[in-house]
């Protein structure tokens, strides 16, 4: 059977959008494989994969064309046909749904387990089969290459995930990616919980992205329950989703310095993002500003005199953050390793629809603020910040110019603040169904609720950035030396947790 | 690249107070090191960062140990590469069975006398993880455990609260 590639602008033609911007739609198994064909020509992006009940639902978008669509599919016998035989991004997604709720992706490619290593003592609640404790890396073949097994305890303060990588020499020729070592079973975890315990897993998905995904899920909830934040809340809600932006952006170009050995950037870097992080501690009461987002709005008062505290800090972060940028534009040294290593191309990051400064450095025009404004961006508040060379260096440039961006954002969004209420009340036993994307510094993440009549959480699927940036980290490196690994991996920084859940 | 290093000369050091030993981190040490091995390691210690499972949050506050304001190494405190160089062993997150094997074997590798300190609350007790298919339990349900940071995740202060009141103890 042969369908063609559909495209979701085609397929929506007459359908409308919910309230949280998410076209519902259900999908015959031939419309399904169309849709994936149609991810594979690029005529749409492929976000997330989930199952619910006895459906299995994806998430797809096509930004110039504004629409974004939850797809669903009833389950036959268990199984759907894969994305992954026709669109590579979703194989990892799909590897994990096969293991964790038992179901089979017909025609997946790859079958190898992700998550489940085979030391688990019970079973994932939908799981079916255990994973055995072997994994059979994919296979290299050529004269004169040798393996270097990394991790999953890497040398430094770093999340723990396995690399292998097969070298010629100096030269990488493949990198394999093991992950899973920190899953957490978030999404069981969720299912059944009250939305308050709920908000709080969400908020540790990532804890660096800890303000991205508790607006994400408080979006989300909003919406399932018809709940408009205070126009207060939302405005706080902006400032601390981007001084986390600019925290971690930051430290990312100081680390990346630090991994080319000019360590005196990044010490400047880091009192930056202290700077930041203390102010945080003040003006909302958690350093990283978690749990700081409540549905409804926020969980906090605001101390007295936070709008001028940030106004201050916000002028130190600008004196100190181009000072150091100055010298990264001035230093060859520096630019001898950031230039021209680990490039990915504009065509793999098109088809994984990467996110953040991954897709970004390397012509992916995709930032979630721009393309699907939720509050309280507006309609042209945020223009991507694009690079092409898609090199390290395009992505450290992504980061400054993001900076900057972030700090003109704040000061307009302060401008904009007004007293009143900051959190709205939930209404008691009221289901529903909402989804909503926000940018977190890395990149898009993607959150979807269903709330029952109990009030509890009765499905719930989360989804880093980090899915789609993980593979590309493989195409990155290849062809590099070894020995710029760390400088490719920092420009990336990935999240392990937020991939593993 | 000059002007940035003349800066830092002349702006001066950036580093706070050291806070004194944390009072109940040192009631608890006393109960758990006792008398072993004082004077065996000096007023140094060398730690290895384990993440067993974190969300990555700890981390991010371990790394701020680093930077120039809590500027750890300037109380002996050294973060190291491998466990076979390692006074203490620096654990994070509830330990997911995915982890369990590279954290005892992290630990076998350490030579002792050793320390571990289990950080932040999903270390003392899986925080929000617990009752996960995926965890097996907190740190200690792993290997023995000498000092617990509690906080999600603990602020740089009372991390350094407990790693002195370890280097007073221990050492």
């Amino acid at each position: 059977m042969t369908d063609a590639p559909l495209a979701l602008s085609e397929s929506l033609r007459e359908a409308v959008a919910h309230d949280d911007g998410f076209v519902r739609v259900d999908a015959s198994g031939g419309e399904w494989r169309a849709l994936a064909r149609g991810c594979a020509a690029g005529l749409q992006d492929f976000g997330a994969i989930w199952r619910d009940g006895e459906r299995v639902r994806m998430m797809l978008y096509d930004a110039p064309a504004k629409l974004r669509a939850i797809v669903s599919m009833a389950l036959e016998n268990n199984a759907y046909p894969s994305i992954g035989q026709f669109h590579a991004p979703a194989s990892r997604p799909e590897r994990a749904l096969r293991e964790l709720q038992g179901v089979t992706p017909l025609d997946l490619p790859d079958v190898r387990n992700w998550f489940d290593h085979g030391a688990w003592q019970q079973s994932a609640p939908g799981q079916i089969e255990r994973a055995s404790k072997g994994y059979t890396f994919l296979p290299v073949d050529g004269d004169g290459l040798h393996q270097i097994p990394v991790g999953p305890v890497h040398a430094g303060i770093i999340e723990p995930g396995h690399f292998r990588f097969t070298a010629n020499g100096e030269t990488v020729v493949r990198l394999e990616e093991r992950l899973g070592y920190v899953h957490k079973g978030v999404e069981a975890l969720c299912t059944g919980a009250d939305i308050a315990r709920a908000a709080r897993i969400c908020a540790r998905i990532s804890g660096d992205s800890t303000v991205a995904a508790s607006l994400a899920f408080a979006l989300a909830v909003e919406s399932a329950l018809g709940v408009e934040p205070p126009f207060a809340a939302q405005i706080w809600r902006g400032v601390m989703s981007e001084l986390e932006r600019i925290s971690h952006h930051v430290n990312d170009v100081g680390a990346i310095c630090n991994d080319a050995s000019v360590v005196a950037m990044q010490a400047r870097c880091t009192l930056v993002r202290e700077d930041i992080l203390q102010a945080a501690s003040v003006c909302f009461g958690h350093r990283l500003m978690m749990d700081c987002i409540a549905p409804g709005g926020i969980a906090f008062q605001p101390a007295p005199g936070a709008a001028e505290l940030i106004e201050k800090l916000l002028q130190r972060v600008s004196e100190g953050f181009e000072a150091v940028v100055k010298v990264y534009d001035d230093m060859p040294s520096l630019l001898d390793r950031t230039v021209t290593t680990g490039i990915v191309s504009q065509e793999l990051v098109n088809r994984f629809a990467a996110g953040g400064h991954v897709g970004r450095a390397s012509g992916r025009a995709f930032d979630t603020r721009a393309a699907f404004p939720y509050a309280p961006y507006r309609e042209g508040d945020v223009t991507p910040c694009l690079r092409k060379e898609g090199d390290v260096n395009a992505r450290v440039w992504v980061r400054i110019e993001e900076v900057r961006a972030s700090i003109a954002l704040i000061r307009s969004l302060l401008s904009r603040l007004q007293g009143g209420p900051l959190l709205a009340p939930l209404p008691e036993g009221r289901a529903g169904e909402g989804a909503a994307m926000t940018e977190a510094f890395r990149g898009d993440f993607f959150v979807q609720v269903r709330i029952g009549d109990d009030g509890r959480i009765a499905n719930f699927h989360a989804r880093d950035a980090s899915w789609f940036q993980w593979p590309l980290l493989e195409a990155a490196i290849e062809g590099n030396i070894v020995a710029d690994f760390p400088l490719c991996n920092k420009s990336f920084n990935c999240s392990y947790s937020g991939q593993d859940m | 690249m000059r002007s940035l290093l003349l800066r830092s000369l002349l702006d001066g050091p950036a580093v706070i107070q050291p806070p004194a030993a944390g009072s109940e981190a040192l009631l608890e040490l006393a109960k758990a090191l006792g008398e072993r091995a004082r004077n065996k390691l000096g007023r140094s210690l060398a730690i290895r960062e384990v993440d067993a499972g974190s969300c990555n949050g700890c981390e991010l506050e371990i790394h701020a140990l680093n930077n120039p304001v809590y500027d750890v190494e300037r109380f002996g405190l050294k973060f190291v590469a491998s466990p076979r160089h390692a006074d203490v062993l620096l654990v994070t997150g509830p330990v997911t069975w995915n982890m369990k094997e590279a954290l005892e074997r992290t630990y076998a590798a350490t030579p002792s006398p050793k320390y571990v300190v289990a950080l932040g609350d999903c270390a003392a007790n899986c925080g929000v993880f617990a009752g996960s298919y995926a965890c097996v339990g907190p740190v200690s349900a792993v290997i023995p455990v000498d000092l617990t940071i509690p906080g999600c995740p603990p602020a740089p202060m009372t991390i350094l609260e407990g790693m002195m009141a370890l280097v007073e103890r221990a050492s």
